[in-house]
């Protein structure tokens, strides 16, 4: 059995907190890029340049890239033979979320749903997290982390279509999502869309969806054409960066199914749509 | 496509010169106010009292930015979504405001105020928050600092980059532009 230092964890995740939410990852900063050069639209092109010059200002100076630093998201691989010494594996996330957050300047976005009061005196600085645990093989925890913006998740959407209203059914319903969102989530977009198991994994198979790394194919050769076919048909609806209209409205389609054999209740067609934003600010660990 | 350079506070013949689409690079004071700002803005006015800033002319950025470090006026500052003003925008722009900064789309009432009373919305750049903070010199809480992120600020900007999305004539940069690119 392997020994984890819980501090060694909390520092982890302070750090990646801070590096992430400052510099844009290589694979959106290369998409951003590719979307400046393929962008017809004038207004559009001058919101790309701006993007492109925000990320550099925001590494240069270590400061946030957007000021929605999001509600923190995290998924967690834990390895069968590892344990975590000196506290629980939640709770450095939990600390490390904190410390990234405040010593970060970041901002604590998370509130009382009824009040909308900010409990960071009380609830903590920006907590609680979002996490969903799994379990595998080996020593090893792997974490993977976003800032996830409120303006793309509020247009994010689910739903369980009737087994017969197939791919095609899928399709459009994700291009009604991003149609009805327009200007409102900061295109472009990625698009994560969960397919098959329940109501629910649907919409968690969405959001994981948006950790692949842009440009990266998915495995499944049908899958990969499907989210090609997606990507263009979004494209198709000419809304633009920050919707002002363009071609380029969607960077990437990601698309994950429930594993093995892509399978769902036989009654049920369980889709999810969870919308990123330009900024997608998303990291990987492994401790 | 014009790109206009407009000191604040506006008037009547500024906003009126300007067409959905143009491009205008703001200086002055603006102020900040979010959703829980703005209800209070409205019952302030509903009951007769004195606002926190004069309302003539002036133009509210909606942000609710990050803390600052130390020796910066403000953290990353880019626009929230505009929608959930809605509610509150056209009674400001009945009683002076000229000018809304934010991102995505408004409804029909706050265009229509837009139109009766002559102010516009402008579209900064959202996810550009750190480009937006370097054009804000100063800033300054006047209002309502229990509210943190959402208190109200006095900002002083220069060539603060906006587009305008909803002018005094009833245009719509989201829906003109979009039906410019879309294919059927």
């Amino acid at each position: 059995m392997r020994t984890v230092q819980y501090n060694d964890i909390v520092n982890a995740i302070k750090e990646m907190i801070i590096y992430s939410t400052t510099h844009l990852s290589e694979d959106m900063l290369e998409a951003l890029k590719r979307a400046y050069e393929e962008e017809k639209s004038e207004v559009s092109r001058a919101v790309l340049a701006q993007l492109l010059e925000n990320a550099e200002i925001a590494a240069r100076d270590t400061k946030p890239l957007c000021q929605d630093t999001g509600l923190a998201i995290y998924f967690v691989k834990v390895g069968e033979d590892v344990k975590v010494e000196g506290g629980t594996l939640k709770e450095a996330i939990y600390e490390g979320t904190e410390k990234g957050y405040k010593e970060g300047y970041l901002r604590a976005s998370t509130c009382d749903c009824f009040t909308r009061a900010n409990l960071k005196d009380k609830v903590g600085y920006n907590l609680p997290p979002v996490i969903y645990f799994d379990i595998v093989p080996g020593d090893k925890i792997e974490i993977e982390y976003a800032a996830k913006g409120g303006g793309s998740e509020n247009v994010s959407r689910a739903t369980v279509l009737a087994p017969a209203q197939g791919k095609e059914g899928i399709k459009e319903f994700v291009k009604k999502v991003i149609s009805d969102a327009g200007p409102n989530p900061c295109p472009p977009l990625v698009v994560g869309v969960g397919i098959g198991g329940s109501f629910d994994y649907a919409a968690v198979m969405s959001k994981h969806a948006l950790f692949r790394s842009i440009g990266t194919k998915n495995p499944d050769p049908e899958l990969q054409e499907f989210e090609e076919e997606l990507k263009t048909e979004l494209n198709k609806l000419g809304i633009g960066a920050m919707g002002m209209g363009g071609t380029e409205t969607v960077l990437a389609v990601h698309i994950e199914m429930f594993q093995p054999g892509r399978m769902c209740h036989i009654a049920s067609l369980p889709v999810s749509v969870n919308v990123q934003c330009h900024s997608s600010r998303h990291a990987h660990i492994t401790i | 496509m014009a790109e206009y350079r407009l000191k604040t506070p506006l008037t009547d013949e500024d906003v009126t010169k300007l067409k959905a689409g143009d491009i205008v690079y703001l200086s002055g004071t603006i102020y900040t106010a979010r959703d829980a700002a703005h209800k209070r803005l409205v019952d302030l006015i509903l009951s007769g009292e004195e606002l926190p800033f004069d309302l003539k002319g002036a133009v509210i950025y909606y942000v609710g930015p990050t803390p600052p470090k130390p020796g910066e006026p403000i953290g990353s500052a880019g626009p929230t979504t505009s929608y959930r003003m809605d509610s509150y925008a056209p009674i400001l722009i009945e009683h002076g405001q000229k000018g809304m900064i934010g991102k995505g789309k408004r409804n029909q009432d706050v265009k229509e105020a837009c139109k009766k009373y002559k102010a516009v919305y402008f579209g900064a750049t959202g996810g550009a928050g750190a480009l937006l903070a370097e054009r804000i010199k100063n800033a300054e809480i006047i209002a309502y600092p229990e509210l943190g992120p959402e208190a109200i600020r006095k900002l002083e900007v220069e060539d603060f980059p906006v587009v305008v999305v909803n002018d005094t004539y009833g245009n719509d940069l989201y829906e003109e532009g979009r039906k410019m690119w879309e294919e059927k």
